[in-house]
């Protein structure tokens, strides 16, 4: 469904992502993990066009999404911070949203409802508190029954109650088979809601195969020591890195 | 597209800055209209006010609006809409609210106290302004990460368009008094859109005294109709060129 082929980005002298390329395929939830800085986020704007990377190329349904804006319509976004228009109300934002895809006429508002948006059709934006605001991102994000689900750090500020809610309607989509990338440091979440695993480490590919076969390669039989591995290899990677540049 | 402006200029309309701009303004115009009953006067008090503060205002608040946007700039970008339409709807909204609030509070005491034709190339000469500098304040806005740099370099222009530049041209028209400067003059006056706005205003109100040296020559160079088509056309040039060129770099920058 989505193919990053040999992209690389930097930003500055930074090199955000070098020779990067993965495969997503319909049906699959993906963890995206890696350290701060790893370029997570930099990889999922650069699948929503947002950045464009310097070489390599994006598939999205074999299309390129090169000056291409109409494959956006299969894509759910949830960012990471999602911030409003002040004035604007919540009604207005979620009819603004209903505007930009006419085509679509049927509307999932499972979430809308579960958090309780509608009575707060009238707040504006502005004075929301964080955790609301994240619920707005994640009701949007749902609510035009994309193929293609991409969360940043879903569940940060969100409380218990909102969390589990959350929860459950990414399970819920990922059993009626969409492709769902999910990055997040709450290790617990993603092993609950992914059945993939991607580690990030310094703008490469470190690791990237089902969870079932990362519990193998590190000998461990639960997901968070196994990630906790994973993490001490690249560490131990980077201060072979050192060691030689000191030569 | 349309649809997007609808909702940008939604968002912006209602913030406490067009309100205060607004008032502000008819509080400038109202305070000028009671000292004077001449509408010469009155037409010369308010354009002199309005040449500083009309592209000031409107280079600090399409700097500041853009970047305070940006998270929902991003929002939009994680849509299926095309990228210029993102950045036109921003861009216009900003023209737009700054030209109400303009029309609005000039307008408000005009309606009251009467107007003529002087009054009324005021108001376009504003609007034309409030589009170049706000052009100017989203090119400077794309091209850095940082709202304050973006801001300075806003704040740069219009202190170089507003008060450097004319020191520059008399500074060459002093240096090389023993030419005949009449025409490197005007093409001088070309390069800014303030002159250029000036000059289009005093052509209306016939007081060659207070148009300087180049404004006499301008009006003695072409004919009326002449003048105001060249000047007018050069504007639109600089309402265009920055916008221009803040999209085409809009088009290509990360997010």
């Amino acid at each position: 469904m989505i193919s990053v082929k040999h992209i690389s980005k930097k930003f500055g002298k930074l090199e955000v992502l070098k020779d990067f390329s993965l495969e997503f395929e319909l049906g699959n939830s993906y963890a995206i993990m890696g350290p701060n800085g790893s370029g997570k986020t930099t990889l999922i704007k650069t699948v929503l066009g947002m950045v464009i990377p310097d070489q390599g190329e994006i598939l999205v349904k074999g299309v390129s999404v090169k000056g291409n804006h109409q494959y956006r319509s299969l894509i759910g976004y949830m960012p990471q911070i999602g911030r409003y228009p002040a004035n604007m109300k919540i009604g207005q934002l979620f009819s603004m949203m209903k505007d930009m895809r006419p085509e679509i006429k049927v509307y999932d508002t499972e979430l809308v409802e579960q958090f309780e948006l509608e009575g707060m059709k009238d707040k504006a934006l502005g004075t929301l508190s964080g955790g609301t605001r994240q619920k707005v991102s994640a009701a949007l994000a749902f609510l035009f029954n994309p193929d293609i689900l991409i969360l940043d750090e879903p569940t940060a500020g969100l409380d218990p109650i909102a969390v589990e809610i959350l929860k459950k309607k990414i399970k819920k989509e990922r059993e009626e088979g969409k492709l769902i990338l999910i990055t997040s440091h709450i290790l617990s979440d993603l092993e609950e809601l992914t059945n993939r695993a991607i580690y990030l480490f310094e703008g490469e590919v470190f690791f990237a195969d089902t969870i079932e076969s990362l519990k193998e390669i590190t000998d461990e039989d639960r997901f968070s020591p196994a990630i906790a591995r994973l993490m001490q290899w690249t560490l131990k990677k980077n201060t072979a890195k050192k060691s030689m540049s000191h030569v | 597209m349309f649809k997007l402006l609808k909702y940008a200029l939604y968002d912006i309309v209602k913030s406490r800055f067009a309100l205060l701009y607004t008032l502000f303004m008819v509080l400038v115009a109202i305070s000028i209209y009671q000292v004077s009953d001449d509408l010469g006067k009155v037409s010369l008090s308010l354009m002199n006010i309005m040449i500083m503060i009309v592209p000031l205002i409107a280079a600090v608040f399409a700097t500041t609006h853009f970047f305070n946007n940006l998270e929902f700039i991003e929002l939009m970008l994680a849509q299926p809409v095309k990228r210029i339409h993102v950045f036109l709807s921003q861009l216009l909204a900003v023209i737009l609210m700054l030209s109400l609030a303009l029309i609005v509070g000039f307008g408000l005491p005009m309606v009251l106290w009467g107007a003529d034709s002087s009054l009324i190339t005021l108001l376009v000469v504003g609007v034309v302004l409030s589009a170049v500098f706000a052009g100017f304040a989203f090119l400077a806005s794309v091209y850095t990460r940082d709202k304050a740099k973006a801001i300075g370099i806003s704040l740069s222009l219009w202190i170089y368009f507003s008060l450097v530049y004319d020191g520059l041209v008399l500074y060459i028209i002093y240096s090389f008094a023993d030419y005949p400067l009449e025409k490197a003059t005007l093409a001088l006056m070309m390069l800014n859109p303030v002159d250029l706005g000036r000059v289009l205003m005093l052509m209306q109100l016939d007081i060659s005294a207070l148009m300087g040296y180049t404004g006499a020559f301008f009006q003695e160079f072409f004919s009326e109709f002449m003048g105001v088509t060249l000047a007018g056309g050069m504007l639109l040039l600089w309402v265009l060129l920055p916008a221009m060129l803040a999209m085409m770099k809009f088009k290509k920058r990360d997010f």
